[in-house]
This record gives C-alpha cells, sequence and structure tokens, in this order.
C-alpha cells in the first residue's frame, strides 16, 4: 500500500522531469549532434520568446484568470517596433520604451474591463486579440514593414533599424564557445528568475495565488483583489511586448504574418507547467521548463528527420499528457490523502 | 385518524465517523405543513437529501402511503411523488428561458416528449398550471426580469406541475421580503387544501408562525423536539432547537476599558429599527439570534463588505466607515467570517500560508517574505491554539473542521487590534475545538473589544461578558453574563414580543 503510494507522489512529483530527462538521453544517443552545447542553446533560442510569452500568462492563471491577447499584443509590438524605427526614425530606445508601455496599457485595459466591467476573462481578452490583431494593420494598409519600404504616399521610408536594436534580437555572447548565448536566451531566463521571484518569494505572488485559490476569502483577508487582477494582466501585457521585440530583433523587418502560433505555444508551455513538481497549479519554473520540453522534443524530432507538419500533432500531444497528469493523478492523489 | 403520506423510522446517516442523524422518526400528513427547525449542523440538510434521493440512509425505513420509500437518486424521488424546492432558487429555474418553458421544464426532458417543442401546447399546458396555482404572469416573459419572489413562487409552482404527494420547501423565504413571503403562504395555504403533505424547513419565526401545523425540532441530528398541540409553543420550539444545556465555564470578568465601538441609530435596511450599541475594551460580546436575524449583516457593515441603510458607527470616537475590508484592517478592526470553507480557507494554501494570509506586510522586507519569521509565527499559533498536524506545512484540507476554523480564526490574532468581531467562529466545530478556541479569545481579550456572533445561546454564555439579543435586525435584549435568565433570552430570540403586531 505504502509502496504503491509512494511511487504515485513520486511519479506526480517527478514524472515530467524524468520523462524531459528521458527524451534528452533518447535524443542524444540517436540522434546525432543532438547533445552539445550549440545544440543546447538552439533549444534554448527556439523557445525563448514563446517562453517570455507563457511567463507572462502564468501570472493570469495565477490569479484565476487567462489572457488570450499575449499573441497579438506581441505581434502588435513587433509591428509598432518597426513603424517606430523604420517609418517615424524614432531611436532604439525610444521604439523599445513605446512598446512596453502600449502592451502595460493593454493589460491594464484587459484588466479593467474583467475587474470593472466584469467581462468574462476569456472573452475580454478574446475581443483584445481581435482589437489589435485589425488595429496592426492599420498603419501600413496591412503591409509588412521593411527598411526602404515605399510609403502609402508614395515616399520611400527613410528610418532603418538600427544596429542596437538588432543587438537584443541577434548578439550572442562568447561563452567557453565563441559567439554562443544570444540575448533572447538571456532576457527569457532574466524575465523567469524575475517572475519566479515575484510569484514565489514575494508577499504579492503569495496574495495573487490567494486570489486565485479563493477570491472571497482573500478579499475577507484584506487583499486588494481588484488591483493584484489588473496588475497581472499588466506584467502579461509587458512580458507579451518583450516578445514581440525580440522577434522584431531578430527578423530585422516588421513581418505581419509572423508570430501566428505564439500564443498557442505559450499557453500550452504554462499548462505544461502545472505538471512540473507535481505543482498542479500555475507556477514560473513549470512554465519555463514546459517551454524547454516543448523545445527539445521538436529539436530532437526535427534532428531524427520529422517533418516539420507534425510539429503541432507533438505540441498537442504533449499538451495532453501533461494535463493528464496534472489533473488525474493529482486529484486521485488529493482524494486519497483524506 | 388521519392517513399517513410519509412516515419515517429509525432513520440513521453517518459520514465517516460524524454520525449526522441518529434514530429519526417522524410523521407527514397530506395537507399539513409541518415546519423543521434546527440550527446549522443539525442534520436537517441531510434529511432532505435522503428524501430527495441524494443520500441513501444507512438504517431505518422510510414510507410513503403505507409502500417502503427508498430513492437511489434524485429521479426515483420525483417519480414517487416527493418533490424538493431547495433553497437557491437559481437552481430551480433557468433565467433565460420564459415563464411557460420554465414551468414545463420537466415536461421537456421527459423521454416520452416528442423531439419538437410545440409552443402552443407549452403555452397552454403551462396555463393550465399557473391558473390552478393562482399565478398570474405573461407566459412569454423571461425569468430573469423576474423577482427573487416570482422565481421562488415558478419553482413551486413547477415543483406542483408534477403533482407531488410530499412537497419540501427548504428555506423558501430567506430571500423574501415580508409582503414577498405573503404571496408564497397564499400559494402553500392553496396547497394544503389540495391534501398535499409539505415539509417546511425555516428559521424565520414570523414564517412558522403563519404557516406552522406543527414543529419539529431537530438537534444534533436527533428530533428533540415536536409540537403539535394548538396553540403551537413557539418559545418551547426555540429551547428544542437552540438548546440550553448550562456548560460549566469560569472566566473571570475583566475590568470594562474605554468604549472602543458606539453604533448610533444604525439601521441596517430601510424598514428595520435603530441599533444604538456601545462596545468597550477588554469586554467580550456575544450577539445571539436566529439565522435572519441579521448578525451577519451587522458582521459585514463592521468590516466593510457592506454598508448600512442609515446611522453611525464611531471607532475610538471617530467616525468609522470602511468601504472594504482592507480599510478596517488598517484601522484595527479584523473579522473571521462564518462559511470558513467559501469565505476563509484558502484551498490550495498550507496552514502557515493561511495562518498568514492577512499580514504578510508584516512578515516581508520590501515586499520579499521573509519564511523564517513566517514559519516561527505559524508554529507559535498552531502551539497557542492547539491545532492538531503533523507541521506548518500541512495543507489546509487535510484538517478536521475544528482545526480548519482555528487556522481561520487564528490568523486574526497574529496583530493586536481594536476589535476583533468573530461571526460563528464555533460553525461545525468539535467540542474540543470550541473550547480551545473560545478559551484563546478569552485569553487574549484584553486591550481589544471582542463581539461573537453566535445563533447557538449555550456557545454565547460559554463566551461572553455581556449577551446581546437580535430578532428582526434589531437589538431586543442584553444580559450580563452572571445568573442570567435563559427563558428570558429564549423568549427575546423567539420574538414572543412581536408575537402581538404580526398578529394584528
Amino acid at each position: 500500500m505504502t509502496s504503491e503510494f509512494g511511487l504515485r507522489e513520486f511519479s506526480i512529483k517527478y514524472g515530467f522531469l524524468v520523462l524531459l530527462a528521458g527524451l534528452v538521453l533518447f535524443f542524444s544517443i540517436f540522434a546525432s549532434g543532438f547533445a552539445g552545447a550549440r545544440s543546447a542553446v538552439f533549444i534554448f533560442q527556439s523557445v525563448a520568446i514563446t517562453g517570455i510569452l507563457a511567463l507572462g500568462v502564468t501570472c493570469t492563471l495565477v490569479v484565476d484568470g487567462f489572457d488570450l491577447s499575449i499573441g497579438s499584443v506581441a505581434t502588435s509590438s513587433l509591428m509598432m517596433s518597426a513603424y517606430m524605427l523604420v517609418i517615424l526614425e524614432q531611436s532604439a530606445f525610444v521604439a523599445i520604451i513605446a512598446c512596453l508601455l502600449m502592451g502595460a496599457f493593454v493589460g491594464l485595459i484587459n484588466g479593467l474591463l474583467i475587474v470593472k466591467m466584469k467581462v468574462p476573462d476569456l472573452l475580454a481578452t478574446l475581443g483584445m486579440m481581435f482589437l489589435l490583431i485589425g488595429l496592426q494593420r492599420v498603419p501600413t494598409e496591412g503591409r509588412s514593414i521593411a527598411t526602404g519600404m515605399r510609403l502609402p504616399s508614395g515616399e520611400v521610408a527613410d528610418g532603418v533599424f538600427p544596429a542596437s536594436f538588432l543587438w537584443i534580437g541577434r548578439h550572442r555572447f562568447d561563452v567557453f564557445l565563441e559567439k554562443l548565448i544570444p540575448v533572447p536566451v538571456i532576457i527569457f531566463l532574466v524575465v523567469a528568475l524575475i517572475i519566479w521571484i515575484f510569484l514565489e518569494l514575494t508577499r504579492h505572488g503569495r496574495l495573487m495565488y490567494a486570489i486565485g485559490s479563493n477570491e472571497r476569502a482573500a478579499s475577507l483577508a484584506g487583499t486588494n483583489v481588484n488591483y493584484y487582477k489588473i496588475l497581472a494582466y499588466v506584467i502579461s501585457g509587458i512580458t507579451a511586448s518583450i516578445g514581440g521585440l525580440l522577434l522584431s530583433a531578430r527578423l530585422g523587418r516588421g513581418d505581419i504574418a509572423s508570430g501566428n502560433n505564439l500564443l498557442l505555444d505559450s499557453v500550452a508551455a504554462a499548462l505544461i507547467g502545472f505538471a512540473v513538481l507535481g505543482a498542479a497549479k500555475p507556477n514560473a519554473l513549470g512554465t519555463a521548463i514546459g517551454a524547454l520540453f516543448v523545445g527539445v522534443l521538436l529539436h530532437g524530432l526535427t534532428m531524427m528527420n520529422a517533418p516539420y507538419y507534425t510539429q503541432d500533432f507533438v505540441k498537442g500531444g504533449v499538451l495532453v499528457i501533461a494535463l493528464v497528469f496534472t489533473f488525474a493523478l493529482t486529484s486521485r492523489s488529493r482524494k486519497g490523502g483524506h | 385518524m388521519k392517513k399517513l403520506a410519509c412516515e419515517i423510522r429509525g432513520l440513521e446517516k453517518a459520514f465517516g465517523p460524524n454520525k449526522v442523524l441518529r434514530k429519526i422518526d417522524l410523521d407527514l400528513f397530506p395537507g399539513e405543513v409541518t415546519v423543521l427547525m434546527g440550527a446549522n449542523g443539525a442534520g436537517k440538510s441531510t434529511l432532505v437529501k435522503i428524501l430527495c434521493g441524494v443520500h441513501q440512509s444507512d438504517g431505518g425505513s422510510i414510507n410513503l402511503f403505507g409502500k417502503l420509500f427508498r430513492p437511489k437518486k434524485p429521479v426515483d424521488a420525483f417519480n414517487e411523488g416527493v418533490v424538493t424546492v431547495h433553497q437557491s432558487i437559481n437552481d430551480a429555474v433557468v433565467p433565460d428561458l420564459d415563464v411557460a418553458s420554465n414551468l414545463m421544464l420537466d415536461r421537456l426532458t421527459d423521454k416520452k416528449a416528442g423531439f419538437f417543442v410545440s409552443e402552443k401546447n407549452l403555452r397552454i399546458e403551462s396555463e393550465k398550471i399557473a391558473e390552478i396555482m393562482g399565478l398570474s404572469f405573461d407566459s412569454k416573459k423571461p425569468v430573469s426580469e423576474l423577482g427573487v419572489a416570482d422565481r421562488q413562487l415558478i419553482a413551486i409552482a413547477r415543483a406542483m406541475s408534477r403533482n407531488p404527494k410530499v412537497l419540501i420547501l427548504d428555506e423558501p423565504t430567506s430571500s423574501l421580503s415580508a409582503k414577498e413571503a405573503d404571496r408564497l403562504f397564499k400559494l402553500l395555504d392553496r396547497l394544503r387544501s389540495t391534501n398535499v403533505a409539505i415539509l417546511y424547513i425555516s428559521h424565520r419565526m414570523s414564517d412558522i408562525r403563519q404557516i406552522a401545523d406543527k414543529i419539529i425540532c431537530m438537534r444534533d441530528g436527533s428530533i428533540s423536539g415536536t409540537f403539535d398541540q394548538k396553540p403551537l409553543d413557539y418559545e418551547g420550539a426555540v429551547t428544542a432547537m437552540i438548546g440550553h444545556k448550562m456548560t460549566e465555564v469560569n472566566f473571570k470578568v475583566s475590568e470594562k476599558g474605554k468604549e472602543i465601538l458606539k453604533l448610533s441609530g444604525l439601521k441596517l435596511d430601510s424598514d428595520s429599527a435603530d441599533i444604538n450599541l456601545n462596545i468597550y475594551q477588554n469586554e467580550v460580546v456575544a450577539i445571539t439570534g436566529l439565522l435572519g436575524s441579521g448578525k451577519t449583516q451587522l458582521a459585514s457593515i463592521l468590516f466593510g463588505v457592506k454598508k448600512q441603510f442609515s446611522g453611525s458607527i464611531f471607532l475610538n470616537g471617530n467616525k468609522y466607515s470602511p468601504s472594504n475590508p482592507m480599510e478596517a484592517i488598517n484601522l484595527g478592526v479584523h473579522m473571521s467570517p462564518k462559511d470558513r470553507s467559501s469565505n476563509a480557507v484558502i484551498k490550495d494554501f498550507d496552514i502557515e500560508k493561511n495562518l498568514t494570509v492577512p499580514f504578510l506586510n508584516n512578515y516581508s522586507w520590501v515586499s520579499l517574505l521573509k519564511f523564517n519569521a513566517l514559519k516561527n509565527v505559524a508554529k507559535d499559533t498552531i502551539n497557542d491554539l492547539g491545532i492538531v498536524c503533523q507541521s506548518e506545512n500541512d495543507e489546509i484540507e487535510t484538517l478536521s473542521g475544528g482545526n480548519q476554523q482555528k487556522v481561520v480564526v487564528g490568523r486574526w490574532l497574529l496583530r493586536p487590534c481594536n476589535l476583533l468581531v468573530l461571526d460563528e467562529p464555533f460553525q461545525g466545530v468539535d467540542i474540543k475545538a470550541r473550547r480551545d478556541i473560545g478559551n484563546y479569545i478569552r485569553e487574549t481579550s484584553i486591550n481589544r473589544a471582542t463581539i461573537v456572533f453566535v445563533a447557538e445561546l449555550d456557545e454565547a454564555l460559554e463566551i461572553a461578558d455581556r449577551v446581546l439579543v437580535m430578532n428582526e435586525k434589531k437589538l431586543v435584549g442584553e444580559h450580563m453574563n452572571k445568573n442570567v435568565d435563559i427563558n428570558q433570552i429564549l423568549v427575546e430570540i423567539a420574538g414572543q414580543s412581536t408575537l402581538s403586531e404580526l398578529s394584528r
């Protein structure tokens, strides 16, 4: 009895990590070139942007909310930065600050819609998603933005993507090997650390978890529920705009069609994170590992010549398995604990 | 001799080690309204759930017109003619459908009903029901546009469309005003004349006086009193329900300090009387009264959850009107709410996190939590209150009710306050935990004022220096807890003083 219980406890807590280690081992043996620093960095780089978005959506999940607008905030940030740089000829600094403010503002509006107007979170952020998808096409009449593009007025845009802006998307630091770690990976790790500290080590994070578990009890314990809910959406908006900026700096153009998959990928990462260490709740560490898990799997399969069109199928499979881990196993053990 | 509609004999039910029903005997007669009274946790709702097929009994029998009745699921109970209208009305109506569809819902779910809905037949049928019940609604109106009382009447009418032999109403007036309740009573009078046996669950004395043919009281899972001699002995019923076994308590009454709280001309609702009250430092005041007497409303006003209709509150001589719990806490007013599982317990948190949630400010440095300080204060509180657990990191849901209650009361004692308000702090706790919590509240009562709202009289007498009685949203009695006249308190709780004006 105890051994069975112990096994279940173990699999809930470490099952997903064991699976991750097993995958890495499997690919290291069977996919030549998988094991190695550059390959590892490639995985990190491939998940950096979705990971950053996923960390933002994690904050909204913590307060028992949901943010569907992150993907469109990211692409809006991508288009906005390109517009500011190429057409308005602003400096990289101004473009970055403007995009971050835009993200925060969208988050604020989301939060106010949900808290003050009582619109359900899914619907409010779905509406915001549509709004932004449409809005980001208006200034350029639906076209992508590139250096030297012809404007609707017939003039040629004089602005460029300055090197300092491209640096945040393309520069690689020398660590052991020359040009190994790209800036977006560093930013992903820093954002993950900040969100982790915020959620796990500060009283604000603690109160946000309290709201997510029992909003009424949290409110009767003197928590400013509305403030923290809005804050969660503002954080989500800011992280999404960071993601968009990194994408913009990597591409070096305002590509209207990029970032289509961002929303689903990052939500999947956050949900997979529920299964890590048996948390059964949104958490920053789990989200980061969830994003990496998907990255490892896709990279490994690609190296073993799996065709690109199977990727979404694989992601979906991982998500479903992770959700089963989270809900079936943990709920059973909780009932058994009584 | 009247024929029995429903005969319950020796009914027993236990949840785990908890005996909820201990050999209940109960008779329901056709054309009679039997009122069932009982405090929270007395076992009323379990009894109802067995009758309507949600739970199965462990022992004993139910006979329906001489036939054994043992519903396995709610549908069985319906089919046998036992229909229940539950307390939350919105579970019984579909707000977005119109009146006719709501009245005919059961016909729609009937397997024998056709695939297509005939709008015309639906209306004709529903108007028939409405006419029998004496309801006059526009049958095309969506239920969402109707008030609570109308929804309640529709729910009952819908129940009647099944031609029940036994109708169970679970606190049907809990969200109705006096005027709306009158309409309900008229409907019940009509039903009584059609020979339905009605089991009516309520705490409201004003309802009971108007409607009851017989009163049955439950206490701790047993029938504690049956009253069917006219005129009905309402006081006796309240005594049987609340009980007043004096428990030996000896505590020393502290010297009364300065005035902390002053209520001046406070009206809870537009039609309720003024409340004037002074509460002093060092004293523990219990405010007792039946459910719905306004206790929780007053507690909510003191904590900034609700607003009073009129009148003012003073805290330490200053005008006090908090707009939310946060403001109340900052002014030194703490409140432990009733119904811990929905209002107080944070399920995903362990003991330590649940304890410290209101005062994380005190245990953090520039927002970063001081984990050692949190651990220590949790350990101290666990010791002080005698919370039975493995460690401060036990999940809250693994604790017994009494220990959970200790945690959610204990969280408000982490920091000194001006006024501590406890709404039903002994709800759903065992006697040991009740003593522990009571003692700890008394031990720490120096330098603050304490108000405890309780429905059970012996709980009030166990903890308070002064006992106040509330009835129909006003204060009707005040007693120092020394050689108290328990009968007088019971009369006040039952609201005998208002009997004359009601029967006017």
